[in-house]
C-alpha cells in the first residue's frame, strides 16, 4: 500500500467504526475522491421509523447525510482537525424502500478559510432518484497544521 | 384524560424501533410534551470532546416533532417529514438532552413545527429545528 491508500484506509475507519454513532448505525465506507464521499447504511429492524411500513427512520438518513458531508469536507481539505455542523437542511422526496441499503453521497463544493459548503443526497440505487437531498454548512474546527497557525500568529501581532 | 394521552404517547414511542435505538422518552404536562434523550455512549459523534453526533441531535428534534404531532392528533397515522432545517448552536455534551416542540401551524394536510433542544440550561439551546410534516389523511 502506498501512503494515499493508507490515508484512505485510516479515513474510512475513522468515518465508520471510529465514530460511536456511525458504528452503532452500521455505516459502511463506500468511496472517497476529491471533494466527494459516499457511505452506506444497511436496513435494520431496530432503525425503523414507521412500524406500519418498515421504512427506516428519517433520523438515520439525517445522520447519514450529516456524516457523509463530514467525509466530503475531509476529502476537500485535509488540513484541519474536524468539522462541526452549523446548519443542515434536508428535503424528503419520498419514503425509503424498506429492507434496502441506503447510500449517502456528499459533494463539498466550496471551502473558505473557516466554512465548508456541502450538498448531499440519499438513494438506494439511482442518485437521480433520491430519497432525500441535503444542503449544509460546516465550521472547520482546530487550527490547520502549518499555514493557518502562522496566519493566526501574524494576526495576533498587527 | 391526561393519563390516556400519556398512555397513547408512550405506546406510540414504544412502537417506533428507532426511538428505542436512540433511547428517548417523553413526559407530558397537559398537552405540553418534553422529550428526553439520556446520554449514551453510542450517540457520540466526536470522541475527543466528547459530543453527541449532529445527526443524533437532528434526529432527536425530528422525532420530538413527530411525537408532539401524535399528541395533538392522536387518531392519525405517523406524519411524514417533508423538510427539516436544523441549526446547531452549541456542542451537544455528554449529558441528558431535552426538547420541546411548538406546533406553529396545524393545517388539514401540513403541519409546521419548531423544536428546540437544550441540556442543563433551557436558555442556552444546543440545537433547533424547523420542519414541515405531511399529515396522513387516513383515520
Amino acid at each position: 500500500m502506498d501512503d494515499t491508500q493508507i490515508d484512505l484506509q485510516v479515513l474510512a475507519n475513522a468515518m465508520t467504526q471510529g465514530t460511536p454513532q456511525s458504528a452503532a448505525l452500521g455505516f459502511e465506507f463506500v468511496s472517497v475522491e476529491p471533494c466527494v464521499g459516499v457511505l452506506k447504511v444497511n436496513w435494520r429492524e431496530d432503525l425503523v421509523g414507521d412500524p406500519d411500513t418498515g421504512v427506516i427512520a428519517g433520523g438515520v438518513i439525517t445522520t447519514l447525510l450529516d456524516h457523509v458531508s463530514g467525509l466530503a469536507v475531509k476529502a476537500a481539505k485535509v488540513d484541519f482537525n474536524g468539522t462541526a455542523t452549523l446548519d443542515l437542511r434536508i428535503d424528503y422526496m419520498r419514503p425509503a424502500q424498506p429492507r434496502r441499503a441506503i447510500f449517502g453521497r456528499a459533494h463539498c463544493y466550496k471551502v473558505t478559510r473557516s466554512i465548508a459548503f456541502v450538498r448531499a443526497s440519499a438513494y438506494e440505487d439511482d442518485p437521480d432518484d433520491p430519497i432525500a437531498t441535503a444542503q449544509g454548512a460546516f465550521v472547520l474546527t482546530g487550527a490547520p497544521s502549518g499555514v493557518s497557525t502562522q496566519g493566526a500568529a501574524k494576526a495576533a501581532k498587527p | 384524560m391526561s393519563q390516556t394521552r400519556s398512555d397513547r404517547l408512550n405506546a406510540m414511542m414504544a412502537s417506533v424501533p428507532y426511538m428505542r435505538f436512540l433511547g428517548m422518552s417523553a413526559e407530558l404536562a397537559g398537552d405540553e410534551m418534553t422529550a428526553i434523550l439520556p446520554f449514551a455512549p453510542h450517540l457520540v459523534g466526536n470522541v475527543m470532546l466528547p459530543a453527541l453526533h449532529g445527526g443524533v441531535l437532528g434526529a432527536f428534534l425530528e422525532m420530538t416533532a413527530l411525537a408532539q404531532l401524535s399528541v395533538r392528533e392522536p387518531q392519525r397515522r405517523m406524519p411524514k417529514t417533508i423538510d427539516v432545517t436544523i441549526e446547531y448552536l452549541r456542542p451537544g455534551r455528554a449529558l441528558t438532552t431535552y426538547a420541546r416542540a411548538d406546533v406553529r401551524k396545524l393545517g388539514r394536510r401540513i403541519a409546521n413545527v419548531h423544536v428546540e433542544a437544550w441540556q442543563e440550561n433551557r436558555a442556552s439551546p444546543v440545537a433547533a429545528l424547523r420542519g414541515h410534516f405531511m399529515l396522513s389523511s387516513e383515520g
